[in-house]
């Protein structure tokens, strides 16, 4: 082949990748290449995650343009060599399919463009996308006419609160003193939630971009990444990217010539979620343990040592290069309200299409869902309810599928936008077993500071439990309620006012479900163990036999034209059959 | 001093080795900001966990109250105080895997090895673990021993895995 650039082949290789196997599905390309002489006509890129979990993902880029395989194995990769590479042709069994297509051409992506498309390890193929130019571009400017970019375009924080960014920048320009923090908040705590990761392995250059945008700005001459133990991938992508940055000269002393100076460090979280509170964080990153502290006075003010702290998410940071880019005006005129721009979602559960999905501000959950989420995963399925927010936002039912995901509609329903963690229930869902999951979660992970949260919630995962244990009584409901309210009005950081929202949502949208444990003693979505007989209803049971296979310990007999029994003596209640009936006959 | 900070030998002996190993990380984080957790955070790569004796040498050479350390240690949930088996298991209990059965595959494993999440089994084989989203929820519900990953798990096959890698090692 003789164009000057060589023809890629695209090997998505974040974390999802990992753990699908993509190493050796890049060294079975290697292989190939090797064995049939072509090597130097192709090249290999190992990019982050595209972000749909239907790995491994594998593009190739050559003059008859760009084809996508999915679910590619080690085992596929002779049939592409063969039929693509050097056939001409396609290798019609992995082509990704109209899912895909889909998934990608119903988003909107700009924090997310370069996710799954360069290599993250090398800076000239972030450069040749426009990568540091933003910079250029700001320090050109006045560190007040890049706040009053970042102002104008509406962005708000993506960890959360929805706080405006450009304004908290310029809190810490205006704070007093000449020494300055900007941090990174990588903690990304909530237990369904994957979008900051993805970014750091994919991308990590647009987040030290957005970072140096923003020391320039309020002021700092060090800004500091926290980012989760539990990303180790992403860690070193950021070294990496860390280093080749400071070698062209856009980290370190006088960058570009600027006169600007600014350096950057990582620290590694060490697993508690409380960090990603930001007063927390800023104790964690002193050594301490993360034990939040009233604000004000608030981080912009007196954060880091005492010094003046700009605190932002990554999602957050990745947008600044392409508003500095595009001008606040592109950005706003994207999203509604006063939610401009796009948002990242880390879709799961349920869904036919997971992962990590973008969109504009003010599209409806149901155009998400059902749009690049591809609808319920299984035919038989049906959507019961959506989790946004995770431990601090709500469940929210089919009826509310019509709200714009804006931060004052999502707010309106009792969840909140959070950081991005979006989980599809259906029928096979419990919604009280799913409040006890994130109070479980909230009570081991409370700091225990203050009284309402660290005795509050316990309170509430103990009446919760008893629910789930067909024990609950009426006053139980109110109970749930008056102290869900209590906490949310009286603890001091926002782990504990938030805790409460999975159960005052679900109490709100799926009273139901908590009528059918207390008056019935029965779990209809049949997940509570204790309200389970592990017994067939030969009224239901179709004689399919499905269960038997699925059974871990022998516990079911079946026969052709019977029906199918348990014996309860070697059932360990692992509810696998249950999953697995299509005619929810086992009870 | 409690217990938990005294410098006596837990099990292993400390040896001499292992003593200039934490001088010299101790050394090279004297004069920093910040040092304890990333400190302590190395002394955990090298020994797999935070023995009793570094504490002590670490707060008797950076002046700290050995309280301080251990409000550290046990705060964070990434710091282990004791050795661990040797196959690590991490058990997603993401809320992904939560609505795809990660409950059950967590009850499960430890039945089958007999231990808590937090425990390691008493031949010393496996150290279980719940964490918050392994980052591959599509493959949901996932288990993680050492350094792989599996997805779509179910209780048939874990028992198989935990079979393999008992008579393999
Ligand atoms: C318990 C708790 C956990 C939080 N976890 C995170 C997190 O993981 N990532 C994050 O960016 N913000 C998190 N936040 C929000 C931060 O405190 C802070 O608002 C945010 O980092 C500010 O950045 P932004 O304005 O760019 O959103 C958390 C807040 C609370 C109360
Ligand atoms: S609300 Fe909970 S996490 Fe926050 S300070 Fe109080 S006890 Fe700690
Ligand atoms: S619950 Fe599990 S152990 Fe019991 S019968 Fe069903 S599949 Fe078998
Ligand atoms: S899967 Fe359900 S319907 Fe089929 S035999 Fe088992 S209990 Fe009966
Ligand atoms: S010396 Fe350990 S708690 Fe006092
Ligand atoms: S919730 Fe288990 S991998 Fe995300």
């Amino acid at each position: 082949m003789s164009e000057n650039k060589k023809n890629r082949i695209l090997i998505c290789s974040g974390t999802s990748g990992v753990s699908a196997g993509c190493g050796k599905v890049r060294s079975r390309f290697e292989e190939e290449l090797r064995n049939r002489g072509i090597e130097s006509d192709w090249e290999i890129v190992s990019v982050g995650d595209r972000g749909l979990f239907r790995d491994v993902l594998v593009d190739i880029m050559d003059s008859r343009g760009r084809v996508s395989y999915e679910y590619v194995s080690p085992e596929d990769v002779s049939g592409i060599a063969e039929s693509h590479l050097v056939g001409g042709g396609l290798f019609n069994e992995r082509l990704a399919g109209d899912d895909y297509k889909n998934f990608f051409e119903k988003q909107t992506r700009i924090v997310l463009s370069n996710c799954g498309e360069i290599d993250p390890d090398k800076i000239d193929e972030y450069i040749e996308r426009q990568g540091y130019a933003a910079l250029k571009k700001a320090l050109d400017s006045s560190p007040e006419e890049v706040i009053e970019e970042i102002k104008d375009s509406g962005l708000r924080g993506r960890g959360g609160a929805g706080f405006l960014a450009g304004l908290k920048w310029e809190f810490t320009r205006n704070a007093s003193g000449s020494e300055k923090y900007v941090v990174c908040n990588a903690d990304e705590g909530d237990p369904g939630a994957f979008m900051d990761r993805s970014i750091l392995e994919g991308d990590p250059h647009s987040v030290i971009e957005g970072m140096a945008i923003a020391g320039y700005a309020a002021g700092a001459g060090e800004g500091f990444i926290y980012c989760r133990a539990e990303y180790p991938l992403a860690i070193k992508k950021l070294k990496k990217a860390i280093s080749l940055a400071e070698k062209e000269g856009f980290l370190g002393d006088n960058i570009l010539s600027s006169g600007f100076s600014f350096r950057l460090n990582i620290k590694e979280g060490a697993g508690a979620f409380v960090c990603g509170e930001e007063t927390a964080l800023l104790a964690s990153i002193e050594g301490r343990r993360g034990m939040p502290v009233p604000r004000p006075p608030f981080p912009a003010v007196e954060g880091l040592w005492g010094k003046p702290t700009l605190i932002n998410n990554v999602e957050t940071l990745a947008n600044v290069r392409h508003i500095i880019l595009n001008g606040a005006k592109w950005f706003s005129s994207m999203g509604s309200g006063d939610s401009k721009g796009t948002k990242v979602f880390a879709l799961a559960g349920k869904v036919k299409n997971t992962g990590l999905v973008e969109v504009p501000m003010g599209t409806t959950l149901r155009d998400l869902i059902f749009g690049p989420g591809g609808g319920m995963a299984e035919r038989k399925s049906e959507f019961k309810g959506v989790q946004i927010g995770g431990p601090s936002g709500g469940c929210l039912p089919e009826d509310l599928l019509d709200t714009s995901i804006d931060y004052e509609s999502l707010n309106a329903t009792g969840a909140i936008m959070g950081s991005g963690g979006m989980i599809v229930m259906d029928t096979g869902s419990c919604m009280v077993d799913i409040a006890k999951f994130f109070l479980d979660f909230t009570v081991a992970e409370s700091c225990g500071k203050c009284v309402p949260c660290r005795v509050g919630l316990k309170r509430m995962q103990e009446v919760v439990e008893l629910i789930t244990y067909g024990k609950g009584t009426d006053s139980h409901i109110d109970f749930l309620r008056d102290m869900g309210n209590t906490i949310k009005n009286t603890a001091l950081c926002g782990l504990g006012n938030t805790a409460p929202s999975p159960v005052l949502t679900t109490l709100r949208y799926f009273d139901d479900e908590y009528r059918a444990h207390i008056d019935r003693r029965s779990c209809p979505s049949l997940v509570c163990i204790d309200l389970l007989n592990f017994e067939v209803n030969e009224e239901l049971c179709k004689k399919c036999g499905k269960c038997l296979p699925v059974c871990p310990s022998d516990a079911i007999s079946w026969r052709k034209k019977e029906f199918a029994r348990i014996d309860k003596d070697k059932c360990i209640k692992c509810r696998a059959c249950i999953v697995e009936c299509p005619f929810k006959a086992i009870e | 001093m409690c217990e938990n900070c005294a410098s006596s030998p837990s099990g292993k002996i400390f040896s001499e080795k292992d003593n200039s190993e934490v001088s010299k990380l101790i050394e090279k984080y004297r004069s920093k900001k910040g040092f304890l957790i990333p400190l302590l955070q190395d002394i955990q790569s090298v020994f797999g966990y935070v023995p009793q004796e570094a504490c002590g040498m670490v707060a008797r050479e950076l002046d700290i109250y050995p309280s301080e350390i251990y409000g550290i240690l046990t705060f964070y949930s990434q710091f282990y105080m004791e050795p661990r088996g040797k196959h690590i298991i991490r058990v997603c209990q993401g809320t992904a895997c939560h609505v795809m059965g990660g409950r059950e595959i967590l009850e499960f494993l430890s039945d089958e090895l007999g231990i808590e999440d937090g425990e390691s089994t008493d031949d010393g084989m496996f150290f279980l673990e719940r964490v918050a989203c392994l980052g591959c929820c599509g493959m949901a519900p996932v288990v993680m021993i050492d350094e792989d990953f599996h997805g779509r798990c179910s209780i048939g096959n874990l028992r198989k895995l935990v079979e393999e890698y008992r008579s393999k090692d």
